[in-house]
């Protein structure tokens, strides 16, 4: 699969459709699964890995899925290629990390992403645009039946499906979605909405999954319990918070225009202006003046840039993907002044620059 | 000082600066991480995992302590260290340490939900393949081939079976 087709793309979970796509980015559902007769993918020789990722590459072919999934060879590719994947969210930090062989398929929208020995043997991913969890549901439950007959999976009736983490034991299912709350961040309402989540055992991670700080004002959501629920349960209850948080993020909006509409113009007008014209920009400080420029669009205070160009440039703006943009690699420095350089000329395009 | 968050002990300072309004924050280490004040320590699961563990040895650790999984080898130590289990067969012979750990962990030590449509392996059989593809590789790093190609050939036999049923 060549990975330099995708460049100038974006996956369609930055599509920026789908339901309530003005605060939800994407939903997304991971399912971790075992082969019954293999050590976990730490204890494994060279030997067994290979064995493994030929076994399941093999199984992952004979999927009868319309339209076929591409295979990528994640050792063969450079750190840069490693790196564009997981600023896609098609492989995790750790796979790209991570030694032996080991590999990901990938659909051709990339809404699914199947990786293969990375600290489980496969990690199946369903992600989609919008508040879309029932249907990232029927698909990922779908792929993962088709391989249940094809693979003997590591299941016992008391524990469920077994992971190489006692913390993924059980339904193997993590649940996120993905969030852009600026208002409640700026009105510091956020710490509640964490607080009252973390009472329900939800978690709250950045834009990058664990460890990551939430640049950009994108927050994910996602259960923490995989044992004693099952998968119904554990979606019916982030369905259930969800809209909630949406509410308030709305009333957060529409209590800053009423209160400070002047302020918010100018803080949205600032952030497109300095986007459009500086010389130099950081990854942090595209994230956060992007967050703003987004949210001008929802409020109907940007009309000429749409949600989708926005989200590709939350994409595209990041350090693999600029270098392959721009074919070089770059340093530090270099990558600010093309990130500036490729932020103007994008917003430029959409007609948005300012006289 | 108290964590800001809940009543521990406060171990993170930090001074945030949004749109240059100053925003100081206390936090003990568990809220810091919850909140992506701080970056998770690296590794920082296992560690976790870790701390319940110690935290669940209790009366029982000089018995755990001396477990090792038939299957694959890992020792209950090892586990404990690294915070990742070895084999599928392990969630059985490290049952007395996981289940404290899974109590805290998911509130419940039983699985509700999917289950697969097709029969799956029974336990033992599942440990008896890992066992089996343990003692091959021992045997290649032994350079031990005849018994590389004899267990090999059982391994065969035994999958030849599963596929059929």
């Amino acid at each position: 699969m060549n990975l330099d087709s995708l460049t100038h793309t974006s996956g369609e979970w930055l599509r920026g459709s789908g339901p309530e796509s003005d605060i939800v980015i994407s939903s997304r559902i991971r399912l971790a699964r075992n082969l019954a007769a293999f050590p976990f993918t730490n204890r494994s020789s060279p030997g067994q890995k290979a064995e493994i990722e030929a076994l399941l590459r093999d199984r992952v072919a004979k999927l009868d899925l319309e339209p076929k999934l591409g295979y990528v060879n994640v050792p063969t590719l450079s750190s840069l290629d490693r790196q564009f994947l997981v600023e896609r969210q098609l492989i995790s930090r750790e796979l790209a990390a991570a030694e032996g062989p080991r590999g990901v398929a990938l659909g051709p929208q990339e809404t699914v992403s199947l990786m293969i020995n990375e600290e489980d043997h496969l990690r199946l991913q369903v992600m989609r645009s919008g508040f879309t969890l029932d249907e990232a549901w029927q698909e990922i439950d779908r792929v993962d039946d088709a391989l249940e007959q094809r693979v003997t999976y590591a299941f016992s009736e008391e524990f469920g499906y077994l992971t190489a983490c006692p913390t993924n034991v059980g339904t193997g299912m993590r649940a996120s979605v993905m969030l852009h709350l600026p208002a409640l961040e700026y009105t510091k309402q956020i710490e509640k909405v964490f607080r009252a989540l973390q009472k329900i055992n939800l978690a709250v991670r950045g834009l990058y999954g664990e460890g990551s700080r939430a640049s950009g004002h994108f927050y994910q959501i996602s259960n923490q319990v995989t044992l004693g629920k099952s998968e119904t349960t554990i979606l019916n209850e982030i369905h259930s918070v969800i809209p909630q948080i949406i509410t308030y993020e709305r009333q957060a909006r529409t209590s800053w225009l009423r209160d400070n509409r002047q302020g918010l113009q100018d803080k949205i007008a600032r952030a497109h202006g300095t986007l459009c014209s500086a010389t130099m920009m950081t990854s942090e400080e595209t994230m956060e003046l992007l967050s703003y420029v987004r949210l001008g669009i929802n409020l109907h205070l940007i009309e000429d840039i749409t949600i989708p160009t926005v989200n590709e440039l939350f994409i595209h703006t990041q350090p693999a993907h600029l270098q392959k943009l721009m074919g070089a690699s770059l340093d530090g420095e270099e990558r600010n002044a093309a990130r500036a350089r490729y932020l103007r000329t994008r917003l430029r395009e959409a007609g948005a620059s300012p006289n | 000082m108290k964590c800001q968050y809940c009543s521990n002990p406060a171990t993170v300072h930090m001074t945030d600066c949004v749109d240059s309004q100053k925003k100081e924050l206390h936090l003990c280490q568990r809220c810091a991480e919850q909140h992506q004040m701080v970056k998770k320590q690296e590794l920082n699961l296992p560690v976790i995992v870790q701390n319940l563990i110690g935290q669940h040895l209790g009366p029982h650790s000089d018995e755990l302590a001396r477990l090792t999984c038939p299957a694959c080898g890992i020792k209950y130590m090892e586990f404990r260290a690294q915070g990742r289990l070895g084999c599928p067969h392990d969630y059985i012979v490290f049952r007395g340490g996981l289940a404290p750990l899974l109590q805290r962990i998911h509130r419940s030590e039983r699985h509700v939900g999917k289950t697969p449509h097709r029969s799956v392996l029974p336990p033992e059989q599942q440990a008896e393949r890992v066992e089996l593809r343990r003692r091959l590789q021992s045997a290649i790093d032994r350079e031990a081939y005849e018994e590389a190609a004899h267990l090999r050939d059982l391994l065969r036999r035994k999958e030849a079976t599963d596929e059929s049923g």
